[in-house]
């Protein structure tokens, strides 16, 4: 039993962890700014999908990293 | 030896069903190949070499030609009507896209000026992205831009743009200058200098990483939803056609999430090379 495979599930986990927290955090503080001010709501939800986005983006960089060693062990 | 009990354990479960080639067969969908596939019919495509490296004609590289002949198709239609206010489904949803990337994007990042330069590549490079994105959703197509040679390709194409017009815009020592932020001590040179040049380095590197994780994914999870499938049919053939019910509404959603995620990336992709190359032709402050 390879337990990098353990090593690599940990770190997905791990990575989604930090999206989702992160992106969870950008979309809360983004409706209550558009509660605050309906009229902002067209710019305030294409800066939250940008940076939803780039967010994810850096979550992807950990996933490839956490694929590259699982498919590489087998 | 437990690995080999492990294997035949899940082999005897499975119903002698080998994970391995439904694994081998689901990672056929998302590699490069150097045969095309429809409807039964399977062209073999030719094998290339200049010089000891591999140009041969693979799938992707179909693909990102089939999307290079749509743009040239659709764009020198939509360009040969010059009204104020065109009428019509096709030419309205094209000038959308258009106008919004010109105004919302280029205009803004770059003023008008250098925007009107410059909007050209921009419009092309996002439409070529989400083309080759959308590509790989209909049946028998491939995501080009789930090749990392591909989406390499793209990001060191801003990467000399940025390069090149910096230097061409703000001259040649003067860009290199204003690498590292201006009123620092001396003393901070010897770091800032690497710091920065591996900041030059990380951008596009990044935008690489984005894009083809992002389409790569995608097609990682209903590959992984479908073979699912396969591996309840060890468990018998009844069981497999009940659990396809679900799966296959849970990816058709993914399906639709992938639409939606091909057209973020694109904007993204476009969106931040503006943004550096705006960065790089203007950084007096």
């Amino acid at each position: 039993m390879d337990l990098t495979f353990f090593g690599a599930g940990i770190g997905a986990a791990f990575a989604v962890i930090g999206a989702g927290y992160g992106i969870s955090r950008l979309s809360s503080s983004a409706l209550e700014g558009i509660a605050r001010q309906p009229e902002a709501a067209g710019d305030l939800r294409a800066t939250m999908i940008i940076a939803a986005a780039l967010i994810e983006g850096v979550t992807f960089f950990a996933l490839v990293i956490c694929l590259l060693i699982a498919l590489k062990l087998q | 030896m437990l690995e080999e009990t492990g294997i035949e354990a899940a082999q005897e479960a499975h119903g002698g069903e080998d994970p391995g080639s439904i694994v081998t067969e689901a990672l056929h969908h998302l590699q490069d190949s150097n045969s095309l596939e429809f409807f039964g019919y399977h062209i073999d495509l030719p094998h290339l070499n200049l010089m000891g490296y591999d140009i041969s004609i693979t799938k992707h590289v179909v693909m990102m030609w089939v999307s290079a002949l749509l743009l040239i198709a659709i764009f020198s239609l939509l360009a040969r009507k010059r009204v104020l206010a065109p009428k019509g489904t096709f030419v309205n949803f094209f000038e959308t896209f258009v106008v919004f990337l010109r105004d919302e994007m280029v205009y803004k990042i770059m003023g008008e000026e250098t925007g009107r330069r410059w909007l050209p590549f921009f419009l092309t490079q996002f439409f070529f992205i989400l083309f080759c994105n959308l590509l790989g959703l209909i049946p028998f197509g491939a995501t080009s831009t789930g090749n990392l040679a591909v989406t390499a390709s793209l990001a060191l194409i801003t990467l000399v743009l940025i390069q090149v017009g910096g230097m061409i815009e703000q001259g040649f020592f003067t860009y290199w200058k204003h690498l590292v932020p201006s009123g620092i001590p001396l003393w901070l040179y010897p770091i800032m200098v690497p710091i920065e040049l591996m900041g030059q380095l990380t951008k596009p590197f990044a935008l690489t990483i984005r894009l083809f994780a992002n389409m790569t994914a995608g097609h990682i999870v209903m590959l992984s939803l479908f073979s699912l499938i396969f591996i309840f049919k060890g468990y018998g053939t009844s069981v497999a056609y009940i659990v396809s019910g679900p799966i296959v509404f849970f990816a058709l959603f993914i399906n639709l999430l992938e639409i939606l995620v091909a057209l973020i990336q694109a904007y993204i992709f476009t969106f931040l090379s503006t943004i550096f190359i705006g960065a790089a032709l203007h950084a007096e402050h």
